[in-house]
């Protein structure tokens, strides 16, 4: 199986990546390569096998008590942010 | 030389004032300032803050505390958060990144008064198997510069086997510990799942990420097991299970010890690394273990499965990158779906983009049940697989590597044949259970690894076996020319 530009492009949406001109048939190419890769698990029957998403199987969420256990660190936390004002994080107008 | 002591003797000498920590740091600097020029493995030097610990462990030492890591320098893989310092996981994305915590590896380290050397090298976000995808360059493999010395883990690996600190920390998503450190010729240790926190550790795939440990010895590895292994109500799929004491478990003799080979590791194995691991076995052999061989059968689909599981945990880790609340930031976005696209486009290299993409792709409406759903129940095979392998032994055997190092570019352009240096180490991480990585010998003067893995939590009896197997050979000892 073969994917397209296009396939790509749509990925590449989906994932929120711009992808340069001459990047583009690098990933044709290679993600091509991955997916027929990856079919090679088609060839093991898995009918009524569960899909295994955590290796220590049978482990479960623990709860803790609704109470506060963190401080405010929001100035901190926001020294790494490319755009700040009044404590707020800045982007693109959104709305005009 | 004081960076060739083990653990324990340079914790002896600082007890009894042989040397200083302040002494001992100011060594490693200077072995790292002349040294690493031409390896490339650290991102970060922490020098100042470095001789700013060691003063402090010499009070506590002064004191009269006595703890195994204390005063002892060692480099953390630059993938853990470290407050007030750089955390850049080899990443355009987070070369601004200053953490603002430590993670609890860290922090442990930190509180047994462990020094912190610097960041080191490694695959951009942990991805890639030669070190080569990092922003930073490509790390050297000490043995020959020409060579890679694997990654993820590949600057931690380097380090230590150029002896730039007395241990380094490393991270295991799908062989990232024990690859490199079979490659530069140290010893590795990938933890169960669950053993040690992944809090403050920067998140690749996140039902396989372990974070361990390279060391001169397995003994060593025993003593920074200990410390940072363990219960952390900060990491929820930590394992509240008691930590033993794994440096206590290391002596007594290995009579009955039942070794599986894995017949699956030798199909089309180069007969060189063949007949080191068949040394391997016979040293295991006069050591007083049984060897019998096992078979697991869907071992050869593990590859396949984990480039299916772990791009796709990726593609939805890496999704917090988005340019707004840390991280890069592309010039003058036109809107914000553009603010997302060139600030990802731009901060995350070619590997990276590759792997959210086949990530975002197993998981899109279509696809997800024929690859997802199925990579997640072939996990499940391979996992039932080793369950059953071990019932009837106690840890399996067999080469950690296909191939010695390779060269850097032989393999960067084609990603299906970079994923199969993977071949071995990756069903470790989708069945969760601890590995190690010995050196066992050489191939044309590069060292190669002996591999161990055990069931879950087994990790003191695979730090015993492989201890026992270098109380009985010298292959850990030798180090690269220029280096020793």
């Amino acid at each position: 199986m073969s994917l397209t530009r296009q396939d790509v492009e749509k990925i590449a949406h989906l994932a929120r990546l711009s992808i340069t001109e001459s990047e583009m048939p690098v990933y044709v190419t290679s993600l091509s390569s991955i997916v027929n890769f990856v079919t090679e698990l088609s060839v093991v029957e898995t009918g009524a096998i569960l899909p295994m998403a955590h290796p220590l199987d049978g482990q479960h969420q623990r709860l803790r008590r609704d109470a506060v256990s963190e401080s405010d660190h929001r100035e901190k936390y926001q020294l790494n942010a490319p755009s700040v004002q009044a404590g707020l994080y800045v982007v693109p107008r959104v709305i005009e | 030389m004081l960076h060739n002591l083990t653990l324990g003797e340079l914790a002896d000498r600082l007890a009894d004032g042989r040397i200083s920590s302040v002494e001992l740091t100011r060594h490693f600097l200077a072995r790292i300032e002349r040294l690493n020029p031409a390896l490339n493995a650290l991102i970060t030097l922490t020098a100042e803050t470095a001789l700013q610990s060691a003063a402090a462990a010499d009070l506590r030492l002064a004191a009269g505390e006595r703890a195994p890591l204390l005063g002892i320098p060692l480099i953390h893989k630059d993938i853990f958060c470290t407050d007030g310092i750089r955390t850049s996981c080899g990443s355009r994305m987070l070369d601004n990144f200053i953490a603002p915590y430590d993670a609890t590896v860290v922090a442990r380290l930190k509180s047994a008064g462990a020094v912190m050397l610097g960041k080191a090298n490694m695959d951009e976000f942990a991805m890639g198997s030669s070190n080569e995808t990092s922003y930073y360059g490509p790390v050297k493999n000490p043995w020959d510069l020409k060579k890679v010395p694997g990654g993820s883990s590949g600057g931690s690996a380097a380090a230590m086997a150029a002896r730039l600190a007395a241990y380094t920390t490393g991270t295991d998503t799908g062989g990232s510990i024990r690859q490199p450190a079979a490659l530069t010729g140290v010893t590795g240790l990938k933890p169960t799942y669950g053993r040690v926190s992944r809090y403050g550790m920067i998140a690749y795939a996140s039902s396989l990420d372990q974070a361990g440990v390279f060391a001169r010895s397995a003994a060593d590895a025993a003593r920074v097991l200990k410390v940072i292994a363990g219960f952390d109500p900060l990491d929820s799929t930590s394992v509240d299970e008691p930590v033993p004491d794994y440096p206590a478990l290391l002596e007594g003799p290995l009579t009955g010890l039942r070794i599986g080979i894995l017949r699956e590791f030798f199909d089309g194995l180069d007969a060189r690394n063949a007949s080191l691991i068949h040394e391997a076995l016979k040293v295991y052999g006069s050591l007083g273990a049984t060897t019998v061989e096992v078979s697991l059968p869907h071992l050869p689909l593990s590859v396949p499965a984990y480039y299916v599981v772990a791009p796709a945990e990726a593609s939805s880790n890496l999704s917090r990158f988005d340019g707004v609340r840390f991280g890069y930031r592309c010039a003058d976005p036109r809107d914000l779906s553009d603010l997302y696209e060139r600030s990802r486009g731009e901060g995350f290299g070619i590997e990276v983009k590759r792997r959210i993409m086949t990530g975002t792709y197993v998981l899109s409406t279509g696809y997800f049940d024929a690859y997802y759903l199925k990579a997640q129940r072939v996990r499940r095979l391979i996992t039932d697989d080793f369950r059953a392998a071990f019932e009837k032994v106690d840890l399996l055997i067999g080469p950690t590597t296909p191939t010695p190092a390779f060269d850097i570019g032989a393999n960067i352009e084609d990603p299906v044949t970079m994923y199969l240096n993977d071949i071995y180490t990756v069903s470790a991480n989708l069945a969760g259970l601890p590995g190690m990585s010995l050196p066992c010998g050489f191939i044309e003067g590069l060292p190669m690894g002996l591999q161990l893995l055990g069931p879950h939590f087994s990790e003191g009896q695979l730090l015993r076996a492989a201890h026992q197997f270098q109380t009985a050979t010298d292959w850990h000892t030798h180090a690269p020319r220029g280096y020793e």
